[in-house]
Order: structure tokens, then C-alpha cells, then sequence
């Protein structure tokens, strides 16, 4: 019996494909599900956070990892932790918060499962200091095409170790992973706001203060055209410690305020976000942020849009792409004043914009980052508008040796994609080894041609 | 600003059936109040990583134990083991094995029938004599055991089923009444439809009134904790199952519920 596919689609609410959707409770009957036959392919989901088509595959089936959510261990003598693959950040957060530990590194929402961000490599705002989860990661327990679980990590199995970090659940099905926690001595984030002028005043400030802030991050006005192009609010952090709270702070160093989580209820029939309310939203944020020192606490500082629930509704029907670029250290000005000049003038409007300066690569084959800087914007979908769009940014990219996240990517072809990422032959020697037959695939994987059309 | 768990006295309690999936979510609330745990089920290897899990979320004592509850020498030593195991007298028992028949297609044959009937109700039924006996003189203590909305009313769906839960239902109805003067607590809970692993594939689970486990959980330990008589959950059921009990059976006889 085969129940009927359901209409799925990413973060970004587009594109939308129908796929049949499994949610397996445990390795047998996880087992069983790769075993069966799947039509356009296979692959794993989460929590659906990746922005694009990278978490379902139209016409085969998905599998949640959602009850595939046990703890398996946790060492409080070296911060290791063993979990299953649909472990949510948010779970972990919440158990191990109040026992003094973080996670290593967080993209901008915690509502990311373990094998979700293994499989998208995902990085934070410390990237600059310490890579992406990679660099964290110990062993990852991934069942292959044939239904058996091979353990991985730099030691054993390390060709499949590398493959399946940042290989966006292409290699098997992530079951488990160990990876180590940091200590944190509270749940607050002492932040330094610096307002710059343009472009080059960031990427200065960036220089100046990265090497003493674990956290950096700048949010770019999108809007800003001109000798102000590039006008930022640069946040640098650093996690607070104990002593720098106030005798009531320190009763309870590991609270967080009990927030109102407001929610997008349905999807407004035109989208919000557009030119005149972003640029509105810019002028007020920019005027708003001056140069002062805060104490935040780490739900504002790490995850400012999850006190939104279903904020990508406020795209409207036709939802958004979120374009994330990436470009090496010696071109980083050149580029992302090329690509800002094109967006500026494509009058696309962008209300989450975020640039950030990049640190050491973790050495996955389809690894995203390095040295550089990348930046991350929210663009409304327009049918026609956005792919031309896109196809000129991506050649700003190639350029100038960058390359495009694929946890967000919607729209790239395979060429492009082909020169973005030198080591793809040696990811689909992996594949291949693990999965001969090919049964691994999402609506990404096919467009990009990392397995067939 | 706090989100710092909350605690109470430590409770010692076995969960039986506890890779159920109202059982999964509602084991993972208890260690978080910091409470000892016997956590049972039919097979070991299932029930090793559960008990891994809950060991990780909670501070308390997590002792597994392969248990069948049809096994009648099982259930009358069940008190008895799960102490050694913990090293301290027992304080509650939540019952939430269970299994659903499929009644939408052919009647139920003989066997498939008395099989409904000795998990839902033979087995259970039996494991609240063993809890009622152990526990009748510790004033405090609680019995609580998942029944259901089904058995409330039988309907043509699911009445086989529904009469183990009808009769669970009263059963534990006359145990309350027994033990109330004894200071011990007997929960009835009356979950409506769950998408668990049990429900999965039915046309049931994908109803608008089916809920997910987590919130089930929610419920019954605020039950626990209130030492409730008898719960619907989510609470809706309640009304729902009072107009559906109201129909006059010339009707109802008619109806396709």
C-alpha cells in the first residue's frame, strides 16, 4: 500500500514538487523503506529549512527523519554528543543550555535537525574563527544503498565521511552523528554594533575586529545605491561570561526570556516584503542600530527570525529565493561590489541580507566555504525575473571564483554548478561506491546533474 | 527569564508499553522532572536505545525491562522486579501497550477477535490487579492506563477495539472507586486519534481531528501531576463523545462513523 504523495517544497516555497513521504521510526524500518523502490529517487528531510528543492525529489519519496530523534549519549567530560539524525538544534539547546553547553556553531535558525546541517555543512557567525559544523563533527553512521549502516569519520571510511559532509543527504541516509558541544559559562551574547558607511568600511571592520570576536556578522542594507552601497550594521560577539552578569542575572545564567512567538497565520495573497516596505524596514534598522556595546541573550542574537513562525509566508503564494554566494578573499571587494550593483539596480528587494567573513574550509568534497566573505540575500519569486536575475549573478560568481550555497540554491544549472565545485568527480566516485545504482536523488540533485534528469 | 526545568520530588514509576508512540514523548517529559523510570517492552533491542535517550534527557534512574504483559507469571512478578531494579518501592505505573486492529476491511475472524480483546483489555486488566495489589498501600501512589475515545461508544469502525477499551475503561472506573479511599489515584485516558506509529497509513491519522503525540503526552502529565480521574485528550474528545453517546441507537445504527 502506497499512501498518496504530498506536495512538498523548501524554505523558500519555491519550487514545490510532489514526492510520497515516509517517517520511519527506527533503523529496521528505516531499512525497509531503502529497500522498497522509489521511482524518481530518495532523500532525507528535517525540518524543511533548506531554501530550494535540496530536501524533496518530485515524483520519489521523502523520508522524515522526524521520529528518528533519540539522544544516544553525551560525554560531559569532553562535550561529545551522540545523536540521531532528526535531533533538532532547538532539542539540544534546550537540554543542554541549562547544563552549560552550546552548540559549536548555529545557522540563523535553530529549527535545523542534526542530519540536516551535517548534510548541508551548515555554518554560523563564527565561521571566521572556526568553520563550519564540520570542523565539530567526529563520526556520522549513514545506511547506504544496500540497507546496512557504515560508520564514518576522518579515520574509517574517510572517503564517505568527506562525501556526506555537505553532501545534502546525496550519499545515504544520515542515522546518527557525533559531534562535541562548547562550554559556555551563560545564555547571553555581549554585542559590539558598528554602523559603516559603505562597502569597504565593512570588510574593514570585519579585519579589525574579527580576530577578537568570536561572533561577526553584518547586516547589509540591500537598498542602499550609490557611495552608500554596502552601508552595514556589523555585529561582533562574544559569549558573556559569568562574571559580567548582574547579581540578578547570575541567579539564573542560563535563562532565556519566555518570548511572545508570533506567527504569520496564512499566506497573505500578494506578497509583504516588497521595494517600498523593505526600504522602510532598512532605513528604520540602519538609524536604529549605533555604535554601543549590548548584552543580548542568545535567541536574539543567534535566532532573531524564529520568534516569527512561518515567516516565509510574508512572500506570498509565489514565496522567494534566498541567494547565498560565497567569494574567495582576493576578489571578495570586487565581487560583491559587482553583485550589490546589479541587485540595486534589478530593484529585486531584499529584507534579510547578511554578509559575514569566512574562515577555514572543513575539507567536504562539496564544501561551501573558506577564506572569504559570503553574503546571504532573500529575493521575492518572479517568474522570469528572478532566473534572469540569477543567471547574471551566478556569472558574477564565476568570475570571480565564488560559488552558491546548495542548502539555498533554486534556480542554478549544471554548468554553472560544474565550475563552482572543483571536487564534484571525486564526491560521485563516492556516490557511486555507496550507491551504484543511483538511488539517492532530490529535485536538486537532478537539476544540477549531480545524478541523472 | 528562566527556562531552567522544572523539578519535583523524585517519583519512581515503570511505563509499560513505553515504545508506544504516546509512550515515547510522555517517558521523555517524566525524566525532565527529573523522575526513575522502569521503562518496559516486548523487545530488547528496542527498548535499549529509548532507555539511552531518556538517560541523556533526564538526571534520574532508567532501568529497562523485557516485559510481555499477556505472560500472567510476568505481570504478578512485574512489581517485584522493577523495584530491585530502581533499589526503592515503586510510587506509579502508566499502562500504554496497545494495538489496533484493522476492522475497516473483512469482519475480524475468531482469532483475530480474542487477540483485540487480550491486549486490549485482558492484559491490561491484568497488570492493574498486579499494580493495585502492590500499590493499594501507598497512599499517593497512581495507576494511570491509556483507554480510549473509541471505547465509549462501539461503532462500526473500530468496536472491537472499542469494547478492550470499554472495558479498561470500566474497569479502572470500579479500581478508582476502590482505591479512593486508599489515597491512590487511578487515571483514565481517553486519547482521541494519534498519529503514532500505531495509526500510521490509516485515513484515520490524517483527519483533521488527529493529534500528534507530544501533545497527548502534555496531557496526560498534567493528569498525573493533577491526579486526574478521567482525561479526553486533547479535549475536544470530550464534547465530541458526549453528542455521539446522546444518539439514540435507531439512528446510530444507520450512521457511518
Amino acid at each position: 500500500m502506497s499512501p498518496a504523495p504530498q506536495t512538498l517544497s523548501g524554505w523558500g516555497r519555491f519550487p514545490v514538487g510532489d514526492a510520497v513521504v515516509a517517517t520511519p521510526a527506527d533503523r529496521a524500518g528505516m531499512a525497509r523503506v531503502v529497500e522498497g523502490d522509489h521511482g524518481a529517487g530518495l532523500i532525507a528531510r528535517g525540518l524543511g529549512r533548506a531554501y530550494g528543492d535540496s530536501a524533496f525529489v518530485a515524483g520519489g519519496t521523502v523520508v522524515e527523519t522526524a521520529r528518528i530523534d533519540r539522544f544516544r549519549g553525551f560525554d560531559p567530560q569532553s562535550g561529545l554528543l551522540d545523536v540521531e539524525a532528526g535531533v533538532s538544534f532547538a532539542e539540544i539547546i534546550a537540554l543542554f543550555l541549562p547544563r552549560g553547553w552550546f552548540l559549536p556553531t548555529t545557522p540563523g535558525t535553530k529549527y535545523v535537525t542534526v542530519g540536516g546541517a551535517i548534510a548541508a555543512d551548515v555554518h554560523g557567525k563564527n565561521h571566521h574563527r572556526h568553520g563550519s559544523i564540520g570542523m565539530f563533527v567526529e563520526r556520522i553512521d549513514v545506511m547506504v544503498a544496500d540497507g546496512t549502516v557504515v560508520r564514518c569519520s576522518r579515520g574509517e571510511n574517510a572517503d564517505l565521511f568527506h562525501a556526506t559532509l555537505g553532501g545534502m543527504g546525496l550519499t545515504g541516509m544520515i542515522m546518527a552523528a557525533c559531534f562535541r558541544l562548547v562550554r559556555v559559562e551563560t545564555s547571553r551574547v555581549t554585542v559590539d554594533y558598528h554602523r559603516t558607511a559603505d562597502l569597504e568600511e565593512t570588510l574593514t571592520v570585519f579585519e579589525s575586529g574579527d580576530a577578537g570576536s568570536e561572533h561577526s556578522v553584518a547586516w547589509i542594507d540591500c537598498m542602499a545605491s550609490g557611495r552608500a552601497m554596502g552601508r552595514s550594521v556589523v555585529m561582533q560577539g562574544r559569549n558573556t561570561p559569568l562574571g559580567e552578569l548582574s547579581p540578578e542575572a547570575r541567579r539564573d545564567p542560563f535563562g532565556l526570556p519566555r518570548k511572545r512567538v508570533k506567527s504569520v497565520p496564512f499566506t497573505p495573497p500578494v506578497g509583504l516584503l516588497n521595494s517600498l516596505s523593505v526600504r522602510v524596514f532598512n532605513e528604520v534598522f540602519y538609524a536604529a542600530h549605533g555604535n554601543r556595546r549590548k548584552v543580548v541573550d542568545l535567541d536574539t542574537f543567534f535566532y532573531p527570525l524564529d520568534s516569527i513562525r512561518h515567516w516565509n509566508r510574508l512572500y506570498g503564494p509565489r514565496g522567494f529565493i534566498q541567494y547565498q554566494a560565497f567569494f574567495p578573499r582576493k576578489s571578495s571587494l570586487d565581487g560583491l561590489r559587482e553583485l550589490l550593483s546589479t541587485i540595486v539596480a534589478s530593484g529585486a528587494a531584499s529584507f534579510l541580507a547578511v554578509l559575514k567573513s569566512c574562515g577555514p574550509a572543513d575539507g567536504s568534497m562539496l564544501s561551501f566555504l573558506e577564506p572569504g566573505h559570503t553574503l546571504a540575500l532573500d529575493i521575492p519569486y518572479r517568474r522570469g525575473v528572478i532566473e534572469a536575475l540569477c543567471g547574471r549573478l551566478d556569472r558574477i560568481l564565476l568570475e570571480h571564483g565564488g560559488r552558491l550555497y546548495l542548502a539555498k540554491d533554486a534556480l542554478m544549472d549544471g554548468t554553472t554548478f560544474r565550475a563552482m565545485y572543483p571536487r564534484l568527480d571525486e564526491f560521485l566516485a563516492v556516490k557511486r561506491r555507496y550507491d551504484p545504482a543511483g538511488l539517492f536523488a532530490s529535485s536538486q540533485s537532478r537539476r544540477l546533474g549531480i545524478t541523472p534528469a | 527569564m528562566s527556562r531552567t526545568p522544572k523539578r519535583d520530588a523524585p517519583r519512581n514509576v515503570i511505563l509499560v508499553g513505553a515504545t508506544s508512540g504516546i509512550a515515547r514523548p510522555l517517558g521523555r517529559r517524566l525524566v525532565a522532572r527529573g523522575w526513575n523510570l522502569v521503562v518496559t517492552g516486548r523487545d530488547a533491542a528496542r527498548l535499549a536505545p529509548l532507555a539511552d535517550d531518556l538517560r541523556v534527557r533526564g538526571s534520574g534512574t532508567v532501568a529497562t525491562l523485557v516485559f510481555d504483559p499477556s505472560d500472567g507469571a510476568a505481570v504478578a512478578g512485574l512489581f517485584g522486579a522493577a523495584a530491585a531494579l530502581l533499589g526503592a518501592p515503586l510510587d506509579g505505573i502508566i499502562i500504554c501497550h496497545g494495538t489496533l486492529p484493522d476492522e475497516s476491511g473483512a469482519l475480524l475472524d475468531v482469532g483475530q477477535t480474542r487477540d483485540a480483546i487480550d491486549t486490549g483489555f485482558t492484559s491490561a486488566a491484568m497488570v492493574l490487579a498486579a499494580a493495585a495489589r502492590a500499590l493499594e498501600d501507598r497512599p499517593g501512589a497512581f495507576l494511570a492506563a491509556i483507554s480510549s475515545v473509541a471505547g465509549d461508544r462501539g461503532r462500526q469502525s473500530n468496536y472491537t477495539y472499542g469494547a478492550a477499551k470499554a472495558g479498561l475503561t470500566a474497569y479502572l472506573s470500579g479500581l478508582r472507586n476502590r482505591l479512593h479511599p486508599r489515597g491512590v489515584a487511578v487515571i483514565t485516558v481517553k486519547p482521541g486519534i494519534v498519529r503514532t506509529p500505531m495509526t500510521e497509513g490509516l485515513a484515520a491519522a490524517r483527519s483533521p481531528l488527529a493529534t500528534d503525540a507530544d501533545t497527548v503526552a502534555r496531557d496526560i502529565e498534567r493528569a498525573i501531576l493533577r491526579r486526574q480521574d478521567v482525561l479526553y485528550t486533547p479535549w475536544f474528545w470530550w464534547p465530541v463523545m458526549t453528542v455521539i453517546g446522546a444518539i439514540p441507537e435507531a439512528i446510530f445504527k444507520r450512521l457511518k462513523l
